[in-house]
């Protein structure tokens, strides 16, 4: 017989749905906590916690060795920064650009925007790697006019690592998904009234767009953070390498595995605090929309 | 990166100062990340700067995990600098792809350095190591006591038949997880590195080296069957972890006491010196065919796109004194790539605990083969030995690998 929940249990209810939830939530903690927890560990230890529960709890020899070693390994402060700075202007970018092209397929008329819209979409399906060596020598051969003068590529530069991400088929495509979603009459009536395009797109679809804002931040957060391949193709001087590149000064022949774990759980605060401030407009955004994060 | 900046050539040229005579000559080392090496080879390109007024030397390091993937992207994008390091048995495709251009230097300083640190490539010196690495078979007197085993020299290895024998002893004492640790948790070049030499032992190889056009008959011929076959037997019998071996294995499984055996390099001796005083550091068992151990590690050579080839190879040749193959070898545990300078170190000279690593190499030391196709076959070897090991058929196995490395072959014309 199939059981059913009245009003009367409406608590065992609750008590159910909050256990699993969060039996689920600790199970994708887990990583994290054994991360952030084996930060405080010397090596000995850590591997040895390994075989059992205590690798998830701070006993043991705890300390801010492994800390204090991954700064004099590598220059965490420079890898962050570096990081959040290419990641924070090609997100500001991106959402700029991106959502002003989606205005354009949505709100505008104009002779091949379904066809260019389609191309763009397309391109979600080209992975990185395919066009990573001709964006590198597109990259190595262009001109760029600057403090410094004019100059012949763009290798080691901040640029390099911005300019080539800022418009991408994903972001385009939530922007016009969340835009055709908009009540048309708003659109029509500030058209009526005599609005410009660049004022309905400021003052009327941005201030509606907040919660696809969310998403489009968060996802392209979490892609520029996490880039790898294509600094490690343009960058070749410290000082503009982003933190995935510098975790790899962590790789030696004997892996102290404690700093690692160090230079994991303080390269992860930023992604952390980037979420947990979208946190609620990325929901929302997941509840209008159906995009999965 | 051309930079034009005229104002400062504009404000030179009016003002008659005296721009700088050095030549500029920049260098990509693989150590970031490592404080010791990082110390060390600033220091050299600090003397080498000190030393002369030709030149002035810039340094640039990156994380080994990440240096050769950017190496090849800057020779795309043509940004090579003029000094660079490369793994020894890449060497032979960079300079293949025209990444690098021979070495300069007079060849009678390199007369007594170790073979391994020595790269030639169509009888050519490309690249110099100022160290080079030896892998051991890692035990305690207390151990072959224990299970009864006679002491292998280097004069009078075990056989393959004893070594066998071991792996059986130790696990029929009971007292051990596992006979053996072979690293197998450690992906990558450590398989052909630390494994091929059991192939060529055997008879077999990776490639035919009188050719280097073909894998075929040499590593699916009768002698890489057996390879195989005894391979494969390791894991059967449950004398070594396979390819899901836990990696903290690799740090501690032996100094833990799991493990009767580790065939390890000596990188990771000096923990297991400081773990136990009998510590033991046996030579390759001779399968048949003579015992093997892989050689060459990092050298310096100079990029093909260099305008100052000359000066380049100043630089290394400068750097290949004693006193800085001794202080790499202090700092980092390698092995010196001159008895002299082996001399002057804390681990290698006479009657120190690893003066064994360097008659290792040069007595068992066997280059990799030297081609430009060995990046593709180390990998198809790698993935080949690890199918072996999970329990693939050996032949169909080696035969495949065979056509994957011979089609690469084919695809690069030769490689010639």
């Amino acid at each position: 017989m199939m059981a059913t929940i009245s009003p009367d249990n409406s608590g065992l209810r609750l008590a159910v749905r909050y256990t699993v939830l969060s039996l689920i939530a600790v199970i994708f903690l887990f990583p994290l906590v054994f991360m952030v927890v084996s930060s405080f560990k010397p090596d000995a230890q850590l591997l040895a916690d390994t075989a059992s529960l205590r690798a998830f709890l701070p006993v043991g020899d705890i300390s801010l060795d492994n800390y204090a070693a991954a700064f004099a390994r590598a220059p965490v402060g420079l890898f962050v920064f570096n990081s959040v700075l290419v990641t924070g202007v090609t997100v500001l970018l991106s959402l700029f650009v991106c959502s002003l092209a989606a205005f354009s397929f949505v709100f505008l008329r104009w002779r091949g925007r379904k066809l260019l819209l389609a191309i763009i979409v397309a391109t979600l399906i080209v992975p990185f790697e395919t066009i990573a060596i001709p964006l590198l020598l597109i990259a190595a051969n262009l001109p760029w006019i600057g403090l410094d003068g004019f100059q012949i590529g763009w290798l080691n530069t901040y640029r390099v690592q911005i300019i080539p991400w800022i418009a991408d088929g994903l972001t385009i495509f939530l922007f016009v998904q969340y835009f055709k979603d908009l009540p048309g009459e708003l659109i029509e009536a500030a058209r009526v009234e005599g609005a410009s395009s660049w004022t309905i797109y400021r003052r009327i679809v941005m201030p509606l767009a907040g919660p696809v804002l969310a998403t489009a931040a968060i996802l392209k957060f979490l892609i520029m953070y996490n880039q790898y391949l294509w600094p490690l193709m343009v960058v070749q001087q410290e000082s503009y390498r982003p933190v995935m590149v510098g975790l790899q000064y962590f790789f030696q022949l004997n892996r102290a595995w404690g700093e690692i774990m160090a230079y994991l759980s303080m390269i992860t605060v930023p992604v952390l605090a980037f979420y947990l401030y979208m946190q609620r407009a990325f929901i929302a955004s997941i509840a209008s929309t159906g995009v999965k994060g | 990166m051309k930079t034009v900046t005229l104002s400062a050539s504009i404000v030179a040229l009016l003002s008659g100062t005296a721009v700088s005579a050095q030549t500029p000559l920049s260098m990509w080392y693989h150590g970031a990340g490592n404080v010791v090496e990082s110390e060390i080879i600033n220091g050299i390109v600090s003397d080498f700067n000190a030393s002369q007024s030709d030149y002035v030397v810039s340094l640039e390091s990156f994380p080994q995990g990440a240096y050769n993937d950017s190496v090849i992207a800057a020779a795309l994008a043509g940004n090579l600098p003029d000094i660079m390091d490369v793994d020894g048995p890449v060497m032979p495709n960079w300079a293949w792809a025209g990444y690098m251009q021979p070495l300069l230097i007079d060849e009678d300083v390199i007369a007594d350095f170790l073979p391994g640190t020595k790269g030639y490539y169509n009888d050519q010196l490309y690249s110099v190591g100022f160290w080079d690495a030896a892998v051991a078979l890692v035990t305690r007197q207390s151990i072959l006591d224990e299970l009864g085993l006679r002491t292998p020299t280097l004069d009078d290895p075990w056989t393959g038949d004893e070594f066998n024998a071991a792996l059986e002893a130790a696990k029929q004492s009971g007292n051990y997880e596992y006979a053996i640790n072979l690293g197998m948790a450690d992906a990558g070049e450590w398989y052909p590195y630390a494994f091929s030499p059991f192939l060529q032992s055997f008879g077999g190889d990776i490639i035919d080296r009188e050719t280097y056009q073909t894998a075929e008959g040499v590593l699916n011929g009768d002698e890489a069957m057996a390879f195989g076959e005894w391979w494969q037997g390791l894991f059967e019998a449950g004398y070594a972890p396979g390819t899901s071996q836990d990696p903290a294995d690799l740090d501690t499984g032996f100094t833990d006491g799991r493990f009767a055996f580790s065939w390890t390099g000596n990188w990771m001796a000096l923990n297991t010196l400081l773990a136990f005083e009998d510590t033991l550091f046996l030579p390759a068992p001779d399968f048949g065919h003579g015992p093997k151990i892989g050689a060459a590690s990092w050298q310096f050579g100079v990029s093909a796109t260099s305008d100052h080839p000359e000066g380049a190879s100043a630089f290394i040749e400068f750097a290949l004194q004693d006193e800085y193959l001794a202080a790499f070898s202090d700092g980092i545990g390698l092995i010196p790539a001159t008895p002299t300078a082996a001399e002057m170190t804390q681990y290698y000279s006479e009657g120190a605990p690893m003066a064994v690593f360097f008659d290792l190499s040069a007595a068992q030391g066997t280059l990799r083969p030297v081609t430009p196709g060995y990046v593709v076959a180390a990998k198809v070897f790698e993935k080949a030995l690890a199918d072996i090991a999970n329990g693939a058929d050996v032949a169909d196995t080696l035969d495949a690998a065979v056509d994957e490395i011979d089609t690469d072959i084919q695809r690069n014309n030769g490689y010639n």
